[in-house]
């Protein structure tokens, strides 16, 4: 935000680099419009103000030097749930509350490398489980567009930074919608990549075999910048592929003539908000104005399945996950006792809210004995089968479009009794996460003022195609530059 | 099907997972709600399909037997509840 305006990362690069603004004002900047408006929206866990303009100054430096890359100097919040050397990382969580990692996440080696700044930690879902971020432990975020509503989650602070103007971008993660969800009901561009991308080293884990990092950004353009600096291969992660990262930003031609884009009828799910689905039909529409040949008859019959699977997977690998929380290595602990047992089953009792443990719950019971082949190795025999229907489809379609959410943001309170109805909030985007996919959100309308958003979904390792995409859409449409007023 | 007080009790001691009253109560009724949603795959025929660990074919990731440096005993330790020199203490276990 600067004087009263919002700069993408591209604009503020060109400001950087011809000297009219340094990273200092643009940093202080930002921390001013946190200061401002921080307290109605509560994006920000932890503030690192004096953090943010050490490095600022560095990237000053860097720059008056010659050495500048788009993101040197660009101020960025960053999910709570990955981890930041020195700077507590809490998850959100009780049990976290003053845990200070020894060492950085590949991400942030990789953006500290490039002279980015860190302005602070993003609010989250406790342990990136949920869909409205009022599960945290600390305090519920409050949409930008609606205060009285939800941001979505579980990156719902990294999502409400940008679109409040607190951030030029931020990094949250996906496990089955958290970037995505979040990104539509806020009205930012969200996008996660495919499973292998990005390395999950200092990630905090939720679901080993489906969280991925990605960013949020004001437009596709800036997506590609941020992804250029965060992919590649990292042999700290055992499942982070080795094949090239292009420059995704050569991609973003706007042309997609000829492109073939199916759309699955199984994501017009029963119960789907009328306004979602009309905004989703005509932003399809403007592709094909664009050239693009679009299927309206593309089956995944396998889809209304995606939901029970994600549902027994990812609390079966949550809570293996999570058992390392035993009060001992780190985060909280209880004392009063004298019983091993009984302060670890007390630790996890006062350490844990209510959604985290119904997860570790659920997976507990689901690789148990006499239920792991009903539950867990079924769900793993319908993941292939759902995996290989998107291989299937994507012989015939280059990308694939959906609606992000069935609806628009709910208000705050009015899905947390019914855990069933807050799981079919990320209806649309679980089955990209079972199969690996990547896949972007990005604004696509308003009902009421209230955003919706368009998924764009392509084959694996298929950035290119998703980000091509979503670009040329905000070529010919300017929802993504709207800004929330506050 | 519908999770027994007990079984709830069983699966909190497996996750070594302490509940209060209200929860062990309230759990077992969200629970038995979500596990009925996932009767739904019993209907997806699975013969001959292999099982999904995650999404990539991978092979081994080996590493040079290389000297490098690690973290500080300090820094393993700055996070420990309860520290005992170069220890992280904790609770008998023997009694």
């Amino acid at each position: 935000m600067l004087n009263g305006r919002q700069l993408t990362i591209s604009e503020a690069y060109k400001l950087l680099k011809t000297k009219q603004v340094s990273s200092v004002e643009l940093t202080q900047a930002a921390l001013d419009r946190i200061e401002k408006i921080d307290l109605q929206v509560k994006a920000i866990v932890t503030v690192t103000g004096e953090l943010a303009l050490e490095q600022a100054k560095k990237a000053d430096e860097m720059i008056a030097s010659g050495n500048i890359n788009p993101l040197t100097g660009i101020p960025a919040m960053i999910k709570d749930v990955i981890c930041t050397k020195g700077i507590k990382t809490t998850c959100s969580s009780k049990m976290l509350e003053n845990f200070i990692p020894p060492y950085n996440a590949t991400v942030m080696e990789k953006l500290n490398g490039i002279g980015a700044v860190m302005l602070g930690k993003a609010n989250m879902d406790e342990f990136a489980m949920g869909s409205s971020t009022e599960n945290s432990a600390f305090f519920t975020t409050h949409n930008p567009w609606d205060l009285s509503r939800v941001p979505g989650g579980s990156s719902g602070g990294s999502a409400a930074a940008v679109a409040a103007g607190e951030a030029i971008y931020s990094l949250g993660s996906d496990t089955g919608g958290s970037i995505r969800q979040p990104a539509s009901f806020c009205s930012v561009t969200g996008f996660k990549p495919t499973y292998g991308r990005v390395s999950r080293y200092g990630l905090i884990a939720f679901a080993s075999s489906l969280d991925q990092i990605g960013p949020f950004t004001q437009d596709v353009n800036d997506a590609a910048l941020v992804l250029n600096a965060i992919s590649g291969y990292d042999t700290r992660d055992s499942t982070s592929v080795d094949i090239p990262v292009p420059d995704y930003t050569k991609c973003l031609t706007g042309n997609i003539k000829g492109m073939r884009i199916g759309v699955p009828k199984e994501y017009f799910v029963e119960g789907m908000q009328k306004v979602v689905v009309d905004a989703i039909k005509a932003s399809i529409a403007k592709l094909e104005e664009l050239g693009a040949i679009i299927d309206w008859n593309v089956t995944l019959p396998h889809t209304p399945y995606a939901l029970a699977v994600y549902y027994i997977i990812a609390p079966s690998e949550a809570s293996a996950n999570l058992a390392r929380y035993d009060g001992v290595k780190y985060g909280y602990s209880y004392q009063d006792t004298d019983n091993m047992w009984e302060a670890m089953e007390k630790t996890r009792e006062f350490g844990f809210g209510p959604e985290v443990k119904r997860r570790i719950m659920l997976g507990t019971y689901a690789l148990s004995a006499g239920y792991y082949d009903a539950y867990y190795l079924k769900a793993q025999k319908v993941r292939t089968l759902i995996r290989n229907e998107f291989d299937e489809v994507f012989e015939k379609y280059d990308a694939l479009v959906t609606p992000t959410s069935p609806t628009v943001p709910f208000k705050i309170g009015e899905k947390t009794q019914d855990p069933i109805q807050m799981y079919l909030s990320d209806v649309c985007t679980i089955p990209v996460n079972i199969a690996g996919l990547p896949a972007i959100s990005i604004p696509a309308g308003f009902a009421e003022g209230l955003p919706i958003g368009m998924q764009v979904i392509g084959r694996p390792f298929d950035e290119a195609t998703v980000l091509k995409v979503a670009h040329a859409y905000q070529q010919v449409t300017d929802w993504h530059k709207k800004r929330a007023e506050l | 099907m519908k999770l027994s007080r007990e079984q709830v009790l069983h699966i909190a001691r497996l996750a070594k997972l302490g509940l209060t009253q209200d929860e062990v109560d309230r759990m077992g009724e969200q629970l038995s709600n979500i596990l009925e949603n996932f009767e739904v795959l019993q209907n997806v025929d699975t013969t001959c399909v292999t099982p999904t660990a995650q999404p990539n074919a991978l092979k081994n990731v080996l590493k040079d037997d290389v000297v490098k440096p690690s973290l500080t005993q300090d820094e393993v330790l700055g996070n420990a509840p309860q520290r005992d020199g170069d220890f992280f203490r904790v609770k008998v276990v023997l009694e």
